[in-house]
């Protein structure tokens, strides 16, 4: 059983904020999807290393690409706060 | 002249476009008049964008020059599309349907947009609803409000490019962009009567697409018709230096027999205990015994077919679909972009910022996610799915050495009332049951509509899925179009 004190650490690990309800829903929620992949337990396995897709080791050159002005205007322009060329954040020390 | 748009194909418009029938612009203008009349109860988009006519003028630009120097005229050029909310385009706003991004505005083209855009001259009209970052079933989970199955107004459309989808079905567009992860282009396209593709993992650049979960995601057509949506992904398709995972012409060239290994008509497998699973509904269940039978009189040799681990591929599916969720929305923190919500310090803002801009689902895969990969369970659940996901692309694989398609039902039952499975994650889920087993292999795989149920005096339309070989996209077209040409497609809806 998920109790209300595992959704508080997982949300802490996710960093989401929750409210006292949610916590209680999430729980049982969780319970019941967590028994439904349960199944999985009893599955036989295939223990190969494989990847996802069939190309692999995919290289870009190593060169530093420069964008322009404006490309970097919009990208600075959607950070919720900037101060001139950086991305503001609160104080962290 | 007016334009009929219920019968209007790609294929047609291209024509009509060519002879001078009637201009992009024209064309335009007669999706937009639809949009009018029909979004605001259907709610198939999001937003209109404000130089569609522009776009179009381009177009028809574009066209005149072709013609004057005796160039062959791209097939999408002047062609209206609908893009899903989570596909990015320079200067337009993308949300994927996420309170996070609503005020996002996109600060590069996706490559699929390029190809549209710039080599083809497509004229793209807006941006369609969809489940929160692409998860959900039915288009309920978007932050703006559910869409409407245009078949049926009480059901919804399917999801999670369930915009798009009933975008196409209503007339609001020739064709459309979705993505999907479980079945997101496909399950939407069988509730609304319409063709989608999942292509091969990596057959289209994901640049410019919002991650939902990596290994699964690939970027499809929604179209009318088959041929439609092979003319779309013809245009989307292709290696790009931004997506490591896109592969080329020879990838998979070698290692696919021809169709029908020498045989005229592909071999059809049927994986009959994996469908005697049960909880299909009776009139999906028709739909299919017609195909099948639809298949055996065109000359098509039936072969039963076992895939055994298919029995685990939902719950693997979704291990894996939690765990790379949290991993991908990790992004989202309130600092580099998107909504900011301010807490006492700058580890409380994100905190803030994740609770006010995530809705319910996206909290609880970002938690479910943390909690299979957290170093108790990982063992258990990421590391077992992954082995367990091997298993099945193994069993396909063993298929594919007898067989060419392999037949199922889309979806496990016609568009279900809106509301009717909000309250239950779990009956939501089951939802996927034959769509996420293409996404667990990176094998293409197609809806096309194949039947409809009646209900309440409406028709619901059902589609059946094909997948194939990886890379055999044209295995799927072919098998398809013959199903088509057996329903008449989608427009057997309209005959009513």
């Amino acid at each position: 059983m998920i109790s209300k004190k595992d959704i508080e650490s997982l949300a802490n690990l996710s960093r989401i904020r929750l409210s006292d309800a949610e916590k209680e829903s999430l729980a049982k929620d969780v319970d019941s999807i967590l028994a439904y992949v349960d199944q999985i337990k009893a599955a036989p396995v295939d223990d190969s290393r494989s990847e996802a897709g069939a190309v692999k080791n995919i290289m870009r050159d190593d060169v530093a690409v420069s964008i322009s002005a404006e490309d970097r205007e919009r990208i600075l322009d959607e950070a919720p706060k900037r101060e001139g060329d950086y991305v503001a954040v609160k104080k962290i020390l | 002249m007016k334009i009929n748009l219920k019968t209007l194909t790609i294929v047609k418009a291209h024509e009509s476009l060519i002879k001078g029938d009637f201009t992009a612009v024209q064309l335009a203008q007669a999706y937009l008049d639809e949009i009018e009349k029909k979004n605001d109860e259907l709610h198939a988009y999001l937003e209109i964008y404000d130089n569609v006519l522009v776009q179009a003028s381009f177009a028809d630009k574009a066209i005149a020059t072709f013609k004057k120097e005796k160039k062959d005229i791209p097939m999408l050029m002047g062609i209206p599309m609908a893009i899903k909310d989570n596909i990015l385009m320079q200067g337009k706003t993308a949300s994927s349907a996420s309170k996070i991004l609503e005020n996002y505005t996109a600060t590069y083209d996706a490559t699929v947009i390029k190809k549209l855009q710039r080599e083809n001259g497509a004229v793209f009209l807006g941006r369609t609803n969809m489940d929160e970052f692409a998860m959900g079933g039915s288009t309920e989970k978007s932050a703006f409000g559910v869409t409407k199955n245009p078949h049926d107004t009480s059901r919804v459309p399917g999801g999670t490019s369930g915009g798009s989808a009933a975008a196409v079905a209503s007339g609001m567009a020739l064709a459309a962009l979705g993505s999907d992860t479980g079945g997101s282009i496909r399950q939407p396209s069988s509730f609304c009567g319409v063709v989608g593709l999942k292509p091969t993992y990596g057959a289209v650049s994901r640049y410019g697409l919002m991650a939902a979960v990596s290994s699964f995601d690939q970027i499809g057509p929604i179209a009318k018709t088959v041929g439609d949506a092979e003319i779309v992904f013809d245009a989307i398709k292709g290696i790009d230096t931004n997506d490591s995972t896109t592969f080329g012409k020879d990838t998979y060239a070698p290692k696919s027999p021809p169709v029908g290994q020498g045989k005229k008509k592909p071999v059809i497998g049927i994986p009959r205990s994996f469908l005697g699973m049960g909880g299909i509904a009776e009139s999906v269940k028709n739909a299919f015994r017609e195909t099948e039978k639809r298949f055996k009189d065109l000359g098509y040799e039936i072969q039963d077919i076992e895939l055994p681990a298919n029995a685990y591929a939902l719950p693997v599916y979704y291990i894996l679909n939690f765990a790379e969720v949290s991993s991908n929305m990790a992004r989202f923190d309130g600092v580099k972009y998107g909504l900011h919500a301010d807490g006492k310090n700058s580890i409380e803002d994100y905190f803030a910022s994740r609770a006010a801009g995530f809705g319910p689902e996206v909290r609880r895969r970002i938690l479910l996610g943390a909690y299979v990969l957290s170093s108790g369970y990982y063992d258990a659940y990421y590391y077992r799915a992954n082995a367990v996901r091997r298993l099945i692309t193994k069993d396909f694989a063993k298929a594919f050495e007898s067989v060419d398609i392999v037949l199922t039902p889309t979806a496990p039952s016609p568009a279900f009332k809106i509301g009717e499975k909000t309250a239950d994650p779990v009956a939501m889920y089951l939802e996927d049951i034959f769509t996420v087993t293409a996404n667990l292999t990176g094998l293409p795989a197609l809806s096309v509509p194949a039947g409809f149920a009646e209900s309440e005096g409406k028709r619901l339309p059902i589609g059946m899925q094909l997948t194939a070989r990886h890379g055999d996209e044209a295995t799927l077209f072919l098998a398809a179009k013959d199903i088509e040409a057996g329903t008449d497609g989608m427009l057997l809806a309209k005959k009513k």
